[in-house]
């Protein structure tokens, strides 16, 4: 442990966070916390690629560091508080799992996340290298979120973390993608928060509620709806 | 076995034995400031125990021998828990006796005999609390055992005082992983220890209680006993909190004789804060329902494991 | 400049109609734009049969033979789907069941969805490639979800999630190839992303990071192209959504989703040497052929009948690029081009259908024959196309996939055929009844638009019985390209 220095400990420090936050996200049942985790993901991102654009000294890092900070710490979250105020849908209450079983099914995901990116961390040259594992884990843990949820709220939430768990996995592989890309995939993410916002207010004015379980009843055999 | 071994473990098993109530004494007085009350007296504890021991214990008809055997049996093992544990040195001759697993495995054993002596009687309390003592022991005990692994593999051994001694030395910087197995250790010993939030240390309802009720057929000595050793229990607790993560100010190895004496205000200064924290935090949570005590602890279970997992990955 | 006008024309028609969409002549304007769009590609398809290769604005965007005849293809198909679009969505508003401010979304989406196809199939780049993809699905969710009804809503969310956790699974991908080409190319600029210099030095790419990066990007792509198992979201969305949307999903963006597979896969094979991709292409083509095969008996609507179709077809060509080699590949490429043509032909053909017969359901759509001979022939001739009845030219590309599958993987062939058979019947157990017999039908408000249907079905007879050299010469240049076999 001696001689590490302080700027990667940082950043050590940040991978585990960002993955005891996907954890977090995990077991969390209110909504309102659930978008605060997220932004808290964002901002340990921004801190993440603030540190890497020092250490590397590399200047469009430091750009996608401010698009990380506009982004994912101050529109997104804001954007979805106010889905959740005026849809006024603030709980998930009933997991299909229970917490302890979705807990233990994510500590097997996460030994297994590391095991996938062993190969990746043995070729990469990035001093982060070994926060590849934790990136992989963070976009599984994600979709366990997104799989283990009722209502569609959440299961934006475990997207969006999907996205930052695959962003931080670009920026410990590789020092980030080049900066069109990451334009891009800002942009994408923006317009499908938006497109989402749209989405949301159709489905409540058809089902009343933005449970899920409204939304399973079509099936192999399905008949659409008699047309007049 | 130098001599100054011998005096250094004999040292800390006084010190242990007379510090726990004050201990316990010390964090009701604080939840007593955070609460906006006066409190009893520091010395309560002390003048408890003392009562306690001059009356005349009454003992059920149907009471076997366990029932009589327990108090001493938990007492006795929380008595060689403090001698293991590092907390004012690091040469201790007991040690030898017991590494940190086995060391969960005696606290193990305090915990079998307390239970089955609550249900040696047959009342229905008993059996409630002798059960919801066991459940709790048995999820508590894979995360206290992960914390110990990681503070392990990080030291490269089981034996608690190398383990201190390795921490001691390392250089200081952020360890994500020791951070993750502190706060599960925290939990633990929330748990453990009958705290708020698993369960209320001064509840008189006995639906509610979990530790409290495998007391509830003892008197005179045996519950001057018991309550000794849970005092014990809470001090060992701590200590075992400090060797991991706060192991500075312990004398080591190759260390003058004064350090001896020196680490025992460093203790108390640890204690003080400790304690606290640990009414703090007691007065800002609220107690939980029994059913979610599971999920607590695999929460803590988890913060365990994600110690463990950040450790061999990231090499911190 | 063709090309610039190539992606700036339906970008500038989205915005337009965004404000215009709801006028009367906006329909209009919306066909407009595509026909500019549609020149747009003849130019430069003349420009490459002149000069070959192209590259654009230093070297981000490139035209070669693989992507040549689909971007004509892509603006062929937008603008008789564009025409369609006229009188079915006349007729839709006049039933009441669209609005005009969703008109106003509807129109100037279509435009955005064809510029986002057509930056996906002639970007170099790969993250731009996955960015082009992403926009694509996005807008097109909102088109699914038009109707606001119950199902439609379900069948937006789930096209929605679905594509988008495959698409992340892309992303990752993207992220892995560009870590395999950072140790080879380097990181200044966007050298690394660029499919062009990747095939230049795919023989040195690290082949672990490379396998693992296929996974990743055929799951995630092919989430979009419908290979099961990953296919959940495509017959909700078909039967949901209006159906020249369901025509230009199933036409276009299917084939623009298998196209970055088959760039990726040309990239792994390079670098792998082994037959990892064209044994995953294979495995995911043949389930998906066997799935859709038994599946279409179970329906009853018949915009989901002809979905499950599309699945099919989209694994067989899978499948052909799985086995790869001259033949397979210019086998493929030439049933991507007439599916494309076939389907929307069919989706036009029924969607029709179903306006004059009140449902979707096809036990409620009965002779078609009697009220209007022209759909009830379009129906059956599309139908008969698609099943691969000769001369059409489905008939051409499946006889050359399954005489390959019985040369190079014989263990395929009888799997393939009783695909085939299965579908055959099903389809055409279907479509017959639909089409003879006592009518069901009324009479439109507005004349249906039959121009395109048999305008697709003419270039499909045509391609069946001859190709034309250049067209010809393309499919032998994309199939040397993307080699294999």
């Amino acid at each position: 442990m001696a001689g590490v220095p302080f700027d990667l400990q940082l950043l050590n420090l940040c991978a585990a966070l960002l993955l005891l936050l996907s954890f977090a996200m995990l077991t969390q049942r209110r909504l309102v916390n659930l978008v605060n985790l997220l932004a808290v993901q964002g901002t340990v991102l921004f801190v993440a690629t603030l540190l890497i654009a020092w250490r590397t000294r590399q200047a469009h890092l430091y750009l996608s560091a401010a698009l990380t900070l506009g982004l994912k710490v101050m529109l997104l979250p804001y954007l979805l508080h106010r889905l959740i105020r005026r849809l006024e849908v603030y709980w998930d209450a009933e997991p299909l799992l229970n917490i302890s079983g979705t807990m233990l099914i994510g500590v097997l995901i996460v030994v297994f996340s590391f095991g996938l990116a062993q190969p990746i961390s043995a070729l990469a040259s990035t001093a982060t290298r070994n926060a590849i594992g934790i990136a992989v884990a963070v976009v599984l843990l994600s979709f366990l979120t997104m799989i283990t949820r009722r209502k569609a709220m959440s299961q934006v939430v475990g997207f969006l973390s999907m996205e930052n768990g695959l962003f931080f996995g670009a920026m410990s592989a590789t020092y980030g993608m080049p900066m069109v890309v990451e334009f891009g995939v800002a942009l994408d993410v923006l317009v499908a928060v938006l497109v989402l916002g749209i989405f949301f207010f159709q489905i409540r004015e058809q089902f009343d509620s933005l449970d899920l379980h409204h939304l399973e009843s079509l099936r192999e055999d399905a008949t659409a709806g008699e047309r007049e | 076995m130098k001599p100054i071994e011998i005096i250094t473990q004999l040292l800390e098993l006084i010190v242990a034995l007379a510090a726990a109530p004050l201990f316990v004494g010390w964090i009701n007085q604080c939840r007593a400031w955070l609460q906006n009350r006066s409190a009893p007296s520091i010395w309560l504890p002390y003048r408890g125990i003392r009562k306690l021991f001059h009356k005349d214990a009454v003992i059920a008809t149907n009471a076997s021998r366990l029932f009589r055997l327990a108090p001493y049996v938990v007492f006795g093992a929380m008595v060689i828990a403090a001698g293991i544990i590092p907390s004012m040195a690091t040469r201790l001759p007991l040690t030898q006796v017991a590494d940190a697993i086995a060391l969960v495995g005696l606290l193990a054993t305090a915990r079998v005999f307390m239970s089955l002596a609550a249900m040696d009687i047959g009342t229905a309390f008993g059996t409630l609390g002798a059960r919801r003592e066991m459940m709790v022991g048995f999820l508590a005990e894979p995360a206290l055992l992960m914390v110990i692994f990681v503070a392990s593999l990080i030291s490269a051994t089981t034996a608690l005082p190398a383990i201190t001694e390795h921490l001691a030395t390392q250089r200081l910087g952020l360890y994500p992983s020791l951070a993750f197995t502190a706060v599960a250790f925290l939990m633990v010993l929330l748990a453990e220890n009958a705290r708020i939030p698993v369960d209320n240390p001064a509840t008189h309802l006995e639906l509610t209680m979990i530790h409290e009720a495998t007391l509830l057929e003892y008197s005179a000595r045996h519950l001057a006993l018991m309550d000794w050793a849970a005092a014990l229990k809470l001090f060992n607790y701590a200590c075992i909190g400090f060797a991991l993560f706060i192991p500075w100010g312990v004398s080591t190895r190759g260390s003058a004789p004064v350090a001896l004496l020196a680490s025992i205000p460093v203790l108390a200064a640890k204690l003080a804060v400790a304690g606290a924290l640990l009414a703090v935090l007691e007065t800002v949570s609220a107690k939980l329902r029994v059913f979610r005590a599971p999920e607590f602890l695999a929460t803590a279970f988890l913060f365990a494991v994600l110690g463990l997992l950040v450790h061999l990955l990231l090499r911190v | 400049m063709g090309f610039l006008l190539l992606i700036g024309t339906p970008l500038t028609g989205a915005a337009v109609l965004a404000v215009l969409g709801a006028r009367r002549f906006a329909p209009r304007l919306n066909i407009a734009f595509s026909l500019v769009t549609f020149l747009a590609a003849c130019a430069l398809t003349v420009v490459v049969m002149g000069a070959g290769n192209l590259t654009f604005a230093r070297e981000q965007f490139f035209i070669d033979p693989f992507n040549v005849f689909l971007v004509t293809l892509t603006a062929l198909v937008g603008l008789t789907t564009a025409v369609f679009s006229r009188p079915y969505m006349r007729v839709e508003m006049e039933h009441g069941r669209v609005r005009a401010p969703q008109l106003r979304l509807y129109h100037s989406m279509y435009q955005l969805f064809m510029a986002t196809m057509l930056v996906a199939l002639t970007t170099n780049n790969m993250g731009l490639l996955w960015v082009a993809m992403e926009a694509a699905t996005l807008s097109t969710v909102l088109l699914v979800t038009l109707y606001r009804t119950g199902p439609s809503l379900e069948a937006g969310w789930k096209y929605f999630v679905l594509c988008g956790v495959g698409i992340a699974q892309a992303l990752f991908g993207t992220i892995l190839l560009y870590f395999a080409a950072e140790h080879v190319l380097g990181a200044e600029g966007v050298s690394a992303l660029l499919w062009t210099h990747l095939n230049g030095v795919k023989g040195s790419l690290e082949p672990k990071v490379l396998s693992l990066a296929f996974v990743f990007l055929l799951v995630g792509y092919g989430t979009k192209v419908g290979l099961a198992p990953l296919h959940n979201w495509l017959p909700d969305a078909h039967a949901e959504g209006p159906t020249p949307i369901s025509a230009v999903l199933s036409g276009l963006l299917l084939n623009v989703a298998l196209y970055a597979v088959v760039r990726c896969k040309i990239l792994v094979e390079g670098s792998l040497h082994s037959s990892l991709p064209s044994h995953m292409l294979m495995g995911f083509g043949l389930l998906s052929v066997v799935l859709a095969a038994f599946f279409l008996w179970r329906q009853r609507d018949i915009k989901r009948l002809f979905a499950y179709s599309s699945i099919e077809h989209m694994g067989i060509i899978t499948f052909a690029f799985g086995m790869g080699g001259a033949v397979a590949n210019f086998a493929a490429l030439l049933h991507m081009t007439v599916h494309s043509l076939t389907k929307s032909a069919i989706f036009f053909a029924a969607g029709h259908a179903a306006q004059k017969s009140g449902s979707q359901l096809i036990d409620n759509i009965r002779g078609l024959i009697t009220l209007s001979p022209t759909i009830g022939w379009g129906l059956m001739m599309g139908s008969l196309a698609i099943l691969g009845v000769p001369p059409f030219g489905v008939f051409a590309s499946e006889f050359l996939i399954l005489t390959t599958a019985m040369r190079e993987q014989p263990w395929a062939t009888p799997i393939l055929l009783m695909a085939l058979a299965v579908a055959f019947a099903a389809i055409f157990g279907r479509v017959q009844p639909m089409v003879f017999g006592e009518t069901t039908a009324r009479r439109l408000p507005h004349p249906p638009a039959l121009l395109p249907v048999f305008l697709h079905l003419a270039l499909v007879l045509a391609l069946g019985l001859y190709i034309p050299p250049y067209l010809a010469e393309w499919y032998r240049a994309a199939a040397r390209l993307i080699g294999g076999g």
